[in-house]
């Protein structure tokens, strides 16, 4: 909860609307470190996949026997696998199931649960308490014993993690928006607006809504790279991808069989998902100090 | 304080039931038939008839229900129907390799998590302190599985110290050893802890920064302590709340990393198992490890909850 004496000396920017003008974010955007490299990767893995969509230097599926195990040369810049296929091929396309499942897997607990954060702060009493509660009990449930249950029944694949990862989400949302939105409630300007005869939904709508905006992006940045790196697991495990899209998970659990012909087969999809997972915590976190200056000068 | 032990225990207990009715829902209810996935597209309409009958799946959904939970509280599984044994001996015998790992995972993120955290806060914003604050950047976003790969990849690939994987066993009838046992769980202990123990640091040394400015730590400060002893004697045991919390859920990651990490290192652990019982659609043992996994993430919470009372004296039951 923030006190009323800390609300009333916060920046009026951030009382207004929440998120500061855009050409002061970007001028100040630029001039964070941690942000500007996170930009940058996350932009890089935004681009492979897009790049991946229209052109890879080798169809990522295609089986060349005679050309298998070579190692890094200007036809196949990362080399090749135990069939011959094309790793920057695969690594490009690869890009695609992350993004795929990170977007998804965000989408379904942002949703679901800042709704449901809202809600039980809206309302108070037993509806936070049953939410916060169900919050807890999903928490028990790993992305991972969600997954092999869906996996056990309908058969592994991208949805089955999307799914997984998303219900995992769920609670993640729901408890950070609560928390957000309550202290966006003890504010001053929410009992101006009661005041003024606004019900707690037009409350919810207006006041609540924009000024968690910033803590909400920032957390959906960081569940995108928890995302990308449960997606890479359940693939590894092979209960996410599935052939012949291919995967930076199911990368790795291929190339652990060829570690003593072929040990850098091991390591390019892996520092793949680290840069990927590496750029967007960076952004978040730098997304974090450039919308709530408050929060920044807490850390 | 035991009013509150009791709230949390009720809790604790409705948090069970309630993923057991979950479990049950999803593995024997949802999909339709059970026979029907055991067996495959092509099973003829009479075998499918037969294994329902074999699974007792031809009885209410209720009733099952009931013998399962019923089952469990006096100590009795159902039948594996791919081994041909009791899931709880399958279990026990896997929670051989899987605790010992989770238990080592989890002294070893203590161990790094901790040092490095508090480390960090007594140096902030000092070379040590971005040092340590950059490598946990990497560490949390580095997935448990690769580093296990990377470790193989020097240990045993490059150095030819210990094998790829596999486990030998706690005894010598087995081949193997409490000190063989050991090494082998000592990498995939390493892989899992090295990433928790980087989430562990960054809340430790924010835990530990916000206590610092605390009004009682200045007027310990002024009646003549060091910096060390207000660190060791007032911060320390106060940060330790938030940080209490934070290894709740890190439990949660562990016991799902363990699962990965076994399956990395070939160890005949429960993630082994679950993912053969997969493969078999031994749906029997999926259901009871599935539960037997929650209730580890479920127990530890409800010591977490127990510890906060144990640490914070000041933690009126209403507070919790």
């Amino acid at each position: 909860m923030t006190s009323p004496r800390a609300a009333m000396g916060a920046d009026l920017s951030a009382v207004v609307v929440g998120v500061p003008p855009p050409q002061h974010f970007a001028a100040r955007a630029r001039r964070h470190p941690s942000f500007a490299i996170g930009a940058v990767l996350s932009l890089l893995l935004l681009l492979a996949a897009v790049l991946s969509l229209v052109w890879s230097p080798y169809a990522p599926a295609d089986i060349d026997v005679p050309n298998k195990l070579q190692g890094v040369s200007a036809a196949h810049w990362f080399g090749t696998d135990s069939l011959g296929r094309d790793i920057a091929s695969q690594l490009l396309v690869g890009a695609q199931a992350s993004i795929l499942v990170g977007v998804f897997a965000v989408l379904i607990g942002f949703s679901i649960g800042s709704a449901l954060g809202l809600l039980a702060s809206a309302r108070g009493g037993w509806w936070e308490e049953g939410v916060m509660r169900l919050a807890d009990f999903t928490f028990a449930f790993p992305a991972l014993l969600s997954a092999i249950m869906l996996g056990a029944i309908y058969g592994p694949g991208l949805v089955t993690g999307i799914v997984a990862i998303g219900i995992f989400n769920i609670p993640v949302f729901a408890r950070v928006t609560r928390a957000a939105a309550n202290a966006v409630w003890a504010r001053e300007y929410v009992l101006a607006a009661r005041a003024a005869g606004k019900n707690r939904w037009q409350i919810t709508w207006h006041h609540v809504v924009p000024n968690i905006a910033s803590a909400l992006i920032v957390q959906a940045t960081n569940q995108f790279a928890t995302a990308i790196i449960a997606e890479a697991a359940l693939s590894y495990l092979g209960l996410g991808t599935q052939p012949p899209m291919p995967s930076w998970g199911r990368m790795l659990n291929e190339a652990q069989t060829q570690m003593f012909q072929a040990p850098m087969l091991a390591v390019y999809p892996g520092m793949a998902i680290v840069l990927a997972v590496l750029g967007l915590n960076l952004m978040g976190d730098g997304l974090r100090d450039l919308l709530d200056p408050k929060l920044a000068r807490k850390r | 304080m035991s009013v509150f032990l009791l709230k949390r225990f009720a809790t604790f207990a409705a948090t069970l039931l309630v993923a057991s009715v979950l479990v049950f829902a999803v593995l024997d209810l949802l999909p339709g038939n059970v026979a029907q996935v055991i067996l495959g597209d092509t099973a003829t309409p009479e075998s499918i008839a037969a294994m329902e009958h074999k699974l007792g799946l031809d009885r209410p959904a209720l009733v099952r229900y009931a013998d399962w939970v019923g089952g469990l509280l006096q100590g009795r599984t159902a039948q594996s129907h791919s081994y041909d044994t009791p899931t709880a001996t399958l279990i026990y015998e896997r929670l051989q390799v899987t605790l010992p790992l989770a238990l080592m995972a989890m002294v070893l993120t203590l161990l790094i998590g901790l040092a490095a955290g508090i480390f960090a806060a007594a140096r902030q914003n000092r070379i040590g302190d971005v040092s340590v604050m950059g490598l946990s950047q990497l560490g949390i976003a580095v997935p448990s599985f690769w580093f296990a790969i990377l470790l193989i990849l020097l240990f045993a690939v490059k150095l030819q110290w210990v094998s790829a994987g596999g486990f030998p066993g706690w005894t010598e009838e087995d081949g193997g050893g409490p000190w063989e046992g050991f090494v082998a769980l000592l990498l995939p202990a390493v892989a899992l802890a090295v990433v928790q123990a980087a989430v562990l640091a960054r809340w430790t040394r924010s835990a530990v920064l916000e206590t610092l400015r605390e009004d009682y730590v200045r007027t310990a400060r002024a009646k003549g302590l060091s910096r060390r002893a207000v660190l060791w004697r007032h911060v320390l045991r106060n940060a330790m709340i938030p940080v209490l919390t934070i290894l709740g859920l890190q439990f949660a990651f562990l016991i799902s990393g363990t699962v990965v990490v076994e399956n990395v290192f070939v160890l005949p652990g429960i993630g082994r198992l679950v993912f053969q019982a997969i493969a078999n659609r031994d749906l029997v043992v999926v259901r009871d490890v599935v539960l037997l996994l929650v209730a580890m993430v479920v127990v530890v919470n409800f010591v977490v909850d127990v510890l906060y009372a144990v640490i914070d004296p000041r933690l009126k039951p209403s507070d919790a």
